[in-house]
């Protein structure tokens, strides 16, 4: 290739012109690639307004919380402290995809970050399964006009206090508002406001369905439902199936059909938190495979810049200084180690693959013989697109990488004294430590398995709840406030009941009495 | 297809609304903090903000997570000596410390129990004052006391000699100086050139009589021009003052409380904020702002503002005890002709029922004729005694300058304050 070229610009200043230039030079190196992306949408902002961006998740217009007024006052003082610099970049999930650029960036960090976000995650938004299936890119900035604009409404309907206080209950379910295993419907702001009236009239009449023929049972004497005995309930009335049919994983989806006491705009508001919950849905699972793939395509997009002769060698060492420092991983004895670093890992997996595409060894060719000496850029493009994290380190985290890692098991069991190695990056050792990251994140393993087993709409409405334990793993201490804020979108009593192995190991219940006291 | 948009104008503050939202939630806990910090700084100390620490357990969303306990396998990186089968003694001892799967549950990092932050000056006043809305605390057009100001107004020939002006007087004696050597020195020339000419003649012709005149008058004239003074009284110019009539640009604030057995905590604090509303209102409108506080209960005293607010004492109470100390500091330290004196007095309405008199007699002959202002307020929420009836006779004198308000909570402070000074300013305009 030709380094004869004049650089498009050098110097750290930047301007719209030259940003214009290196955008068009890295959207013909993207085609060449054959990288598929939403149009971008580049927005240069202030400091202040990344603060701003930061608070409200990225998201370009938000609804109203205490808690993002919380998280912006976090980030201030943590800026202003010089504890955290800013990420230099936030990349929303949309059509055309919007990208933020800082001012104070120097003109390299404009340039990586258009390639990383405007390229990288851009094309990840677009072909990874997880967005594919569960965001819907089109209609997500309407849909949060819609949100904002209808939280707005309840709170000069209802009051800011009323409303807030739902706000509070939803978020503290937010994670519990996803269908994991099923195609939710797309979302559409138009069709929402449309369907709005309608849906509130039929929601209620189908929850009033269900909570007509209820009875008032008299005082704390009332009976669970089916235990009744039968010289006491001579028709069979409370001797129905149980309510619901199957455990329902998706707590708020169940809050929202069937909680009986809720407002029609209490529900619609359930509904808005768990459908913007679901928006994060994917990234939450993908963090790993979309750094990973955002920091494969800044590298290989600038190093191509690099060869052209379009940057010049000051802009390309200061760009490598600012990568390194990006795909650090500090040693687990390290004072800066803060966890696995999902940049370092999902770059270095997706650095492997090419490498394995290109120059399989014999390790790989055992390992990988489907993919050892396949064209590196569609072997790729398929690992973005159907995999999680758990999934693609499950299947790609090759022992080359565990070995450059030096990625080891240890084991913390409570009912043995020390913790145990349980296995390292050695030949006995690679499907364990690989098994165990991947398992790491998984969110079923990330977050305690909670679904909702019964209502008692024959009893006294009680809501009852399993937590599923995964490795004997109890439940923290916020589980207390989490079931109180149950208990006020229910209405009625909740109960959680800890299980392993079939065997109950904890019973919570809110509102607290006597009863559940003892048994703790 | 890329579009760029520059968003830098835009509106800032977004988060605005949430951070007010914040601000509003955790209310209880920030007046504890900035009542904390009003007590703590000096009433001079207020125009900044303050740091505001709130548990984090306090402020937390709780979600579902794990709690420590049962088994679980962690991956790390940078394993240097560990072989399978070792065995590590737990850090801290406790189960499961380094979850490193956990990250998503606390944003914050660090796992700091406090979570700290910082109110701006304007939301620190707001705070202060029970979120009343603060009057915007401009300069109006208070009246004030003239000040005398000399200023330099030019030059003249007399004055005393610490205001002579050097190089005026030198100038003056150099003009001087050429103005009257210069006939001398022409006719010095004069003579000279005569001289010249005289001996230049021949031996024959010259006239010695006329050289020996000529040579005469030359001495002469050379002695003359001696004597002319290199300076002298007339060239001497002094620096002139005029005086000028200016607002003075100084203040003085008197806080009288009351300390006597009666007054609680709770009752100082009120009153702590009420010197505080007025000691900001004057920093406004004066550059200088001294204060002096007196206390008193049978006898007053004048104390450090730490001693004002916080030292206890019992007794009974003399109030005309403090307004005679006020009269004497005044006297002594701020004479009214150059300070602006404002008195602001505290109390929760006890007083000797003899000494009321005194009082009323005190200010109405003494006190008010000096004064720019008088403000009283009375923190009880029960019935006025003596001294507010007899005070309320003051107030008929000095309808314009004394004011008295009543005080139960510490949110009647602002709208008293209002009250207070509103027929003031309508009056000055």
């Amino acid at each position: 290739m030709s380094a004869s070229q004049k650089p498009i610009a050098t110097g750290s200043d930047w301007n719209f012109n030259d940003l214009e230039r290196f955008n068009d030079k890295l959207a013909a190196l993207a085609d060449e690639y054959r990288l598929n992306t939403y149009p971008n949408q580049i927005e240069v902002i202030t400091t202040e307004q990344m603060m701003d961006a930061y608070a409200s998740v990225g998201m370009p217009v938000g609804y109203h919380h205490w808690s993002f007024g919380k998280q912006f006052l976090a980030v201030e003082q943590a800026y202003k402290r010089g504890q955290m610099g800013l990420a230099y970049e936030l990349v929303i999930n949309s059509n055309p995809c919007i990208a933020y650029l800082m001012e104070e960036n120097t003109l390299m960090m404009q340039v990586l970050v258009m390639a990383h976000a405007c390229y990288g995650h851009n094309s990840f938004f677009k072909g990874n399964y997880l967005f594919r299936t569960w965001t819907d890119a089109e209609s997500i900035v309407d849909y949060l006009v819609f949100a904002r604009q209808y939280i707005a409404q309840c709170e000069e309907r209802h009051g800011v206090h009323a409303v807030e206080q739902l706000l509070d209950a939803c978020h503290a379910l937010q994670n519990y508002g996803v269908d994991r295993y099923k195609r939710p419907s797309p979302i559409s702001a138009e069709e929402e406001a449309k369907r709005q009236d309608e849906r509130e009239a039929y929601l209620q009449t189908q929850v009033n369905m269900l909570w007509r023929t209820i009875p008032e049972l008299p005082g704390n004497a009332t009976p669970l439902p089916g235990s009744l005995h039968s010289d006491d309930d001579p028709l069979g009335l409370h001797s129905g199936g149980n309510y619901p049919p199957e455990p329902q994983e998706n707590l708020l989806y169940f809050i929202e059909k069937n909680a009986p006491l809720l407002a029609p705009w209490q529900r619609e508001m359930v509904r808005i938190v768990r459908k913007l919950a679901q928006y994060f849905y994917p990234q939450r699972q993908t963090q790993v495979m979309n750094e990973g793939w955002a920091c494969f395509w800044h590298y290989t997009l600038m190093n191509r810049l690099y060869d052209e002769g379009d940057v010049d060698e000051g802009l390309m060492l200061e760009f490598l200084q600012s990568h390194a420092a990006v795909i650090n991983q500090p040693d687990f004895d390290s004072p800066y180690y803060n966890g696995i670093n999902p940049y370092a890992l999902g770059f270095a997996i997706f650095m492997d693959i090419k490498r394995i595409c290109e120059a399989p060894t014999e390790e790989d060719q055992q390992w990988f013989p489907d993919i050892a000496g396949t064209p590196w850029r569609s072997t790729l493009e398929f690992a973005m697109c159907n995999f999680k994290d758990e999934s693609f380190i499950q299947q790609y985290l090759s022992p080359k990488v565990m070995r450059d890692l030096k990625l080891f098991l240890i084991v913390d069991d409570d009912q043995v004294e020390t913790l145990v190695v349980g296995a390292i990056h050695n030949e006995q050792g690679y499907r364990r430590v690989r098994d165990a990251l991947s398992t790491q994140y998984a969110l079923s393993v990330k977050e305690p398995n909670i679904q909702v087993v019964e209502a008692a709409i024959r009893g006294d409405r009680s809501l009852t709840l399993h937590h599923i334990q995964d490795s004997r793993r109890p439940l923290g201490r916020s589980v207390y406030p989490v079931i109180r804020h149950l208990h006020e979108l229910w209405g009625f009593p909740v109960r959680l009941v800890s299980m392993d192995e079939g065997r109950v190991t904890h019973r919570y219940r809110w509102p607290v009495e006597e009863e559940s006291k003892d048994k703790s | 297809m890329t579009y760029f948009i520059d968003r830098r104008p835009n509106a800032k503050h977004k988060s605005a609304v949430n951070r007010q939202r914040f601000l509003e939630r955790y209310r209880k806990h920030i007046k504890r903090s900035v009542e904390e910090a009003v007590n703590r700084r000096s009433i001079t100390d207020m125009e900044r903000g303050e740091k505001i620490s709130i548990p984090t357990k306090d402020i937390s969303e709780p979600v579902f997570q794990h709690g420590p306990g049962g088994a679980r396998n962690i991956v790390a990186p940078g394993n240097k000596e560990f072989l399978p089968g070792d065995k590590i003694r737990r850090p801290g001892g406790q189960g499961g410390g380094g979850g490193a799967g956990e990250g998503s549950a606390s944003n914050q990092g660090e796992g700091d129990d406090e979570f700290a932050f910082t109110l701006s000056r304007e939301e620190f006043l707001e705070f202060v004052f029970d979120g009343l809305e603060l009057p915007h605390l401009q300069r109006k057009p208070l009246k004030s006391l003239e000040e005398i100001k000399m200023v330099r107004a030019g030059l003249s020939r007399d004055g005393v000699p610490a205001r002579i002006s050097i190089t005026r007087s030198m100038r003056e004696a150099y003009a001087r100086r050429i103005a009257m050597r210069a006939p001398i020195k022409r006719a010095l020339k004069e003579a000279q050139q005569a001289l010249e000419d005289e001996e230049r003649k021949d031996t024959v012709l010259r006239n010695p009589a006329r050289i020996v005149e000529l040579k005469a008058e030359i001495e002469r004239l050379e002695k003359r021009i001696e004597a002319v003074p290199f300076i002298d009284t007339y060239d001497l110019r002094y620096h002139q003052l005029s005086a000028q009539p200016q607002p003075s640009s100084q203040a003085v604030m008197f806080c009288v409380m009351d300390v006597s057995g009666s007054m609680t905590q709770n009752h100082k604090d009120i009153a702590k904020r009420f010197f505080l509303l007025l000691y900001l209102f004057l920093e406004k409108h004066y550059e200088k702002v001294e204060l002096v506080f007196v206390r008193h209960h049978t006898a007053a005293r004048e104390v450090s503002e730490e001693e004002f607010f916080y030292s206890r004492e019992t007794g009974g109470t003399i109030v005309s005890s403090a307004l005679t100390l006020v009269n004497k500091i005044i006297q002594a330290r701020y004479p009214a002709e150059k300070w602006n004196l404002y008195v602001a007095q505290a109390s929760d309405g006890d007083n000797w029922d003899d000494d009321s008199n005194t009082c009323r007699d005190l200010l109405i002959k003494q006190l008010m004729p000096q004064l720019q202002y008088y403000a009283y307020v009375e923190i009880t929420p029960h019935d006025h005694q003596s001294l507010w009836h007899e005070y309320q006779s003051v107030a008929e004198h000095f309808p314009e300058r004394f004011a008295m308000q009543q005080i139960v909570g510490a949110g009647d402070i602002y709208p008293v304050f209002r009250e207070l000074f509103k027929r003031r300013l309508n009056q000055a305009r």
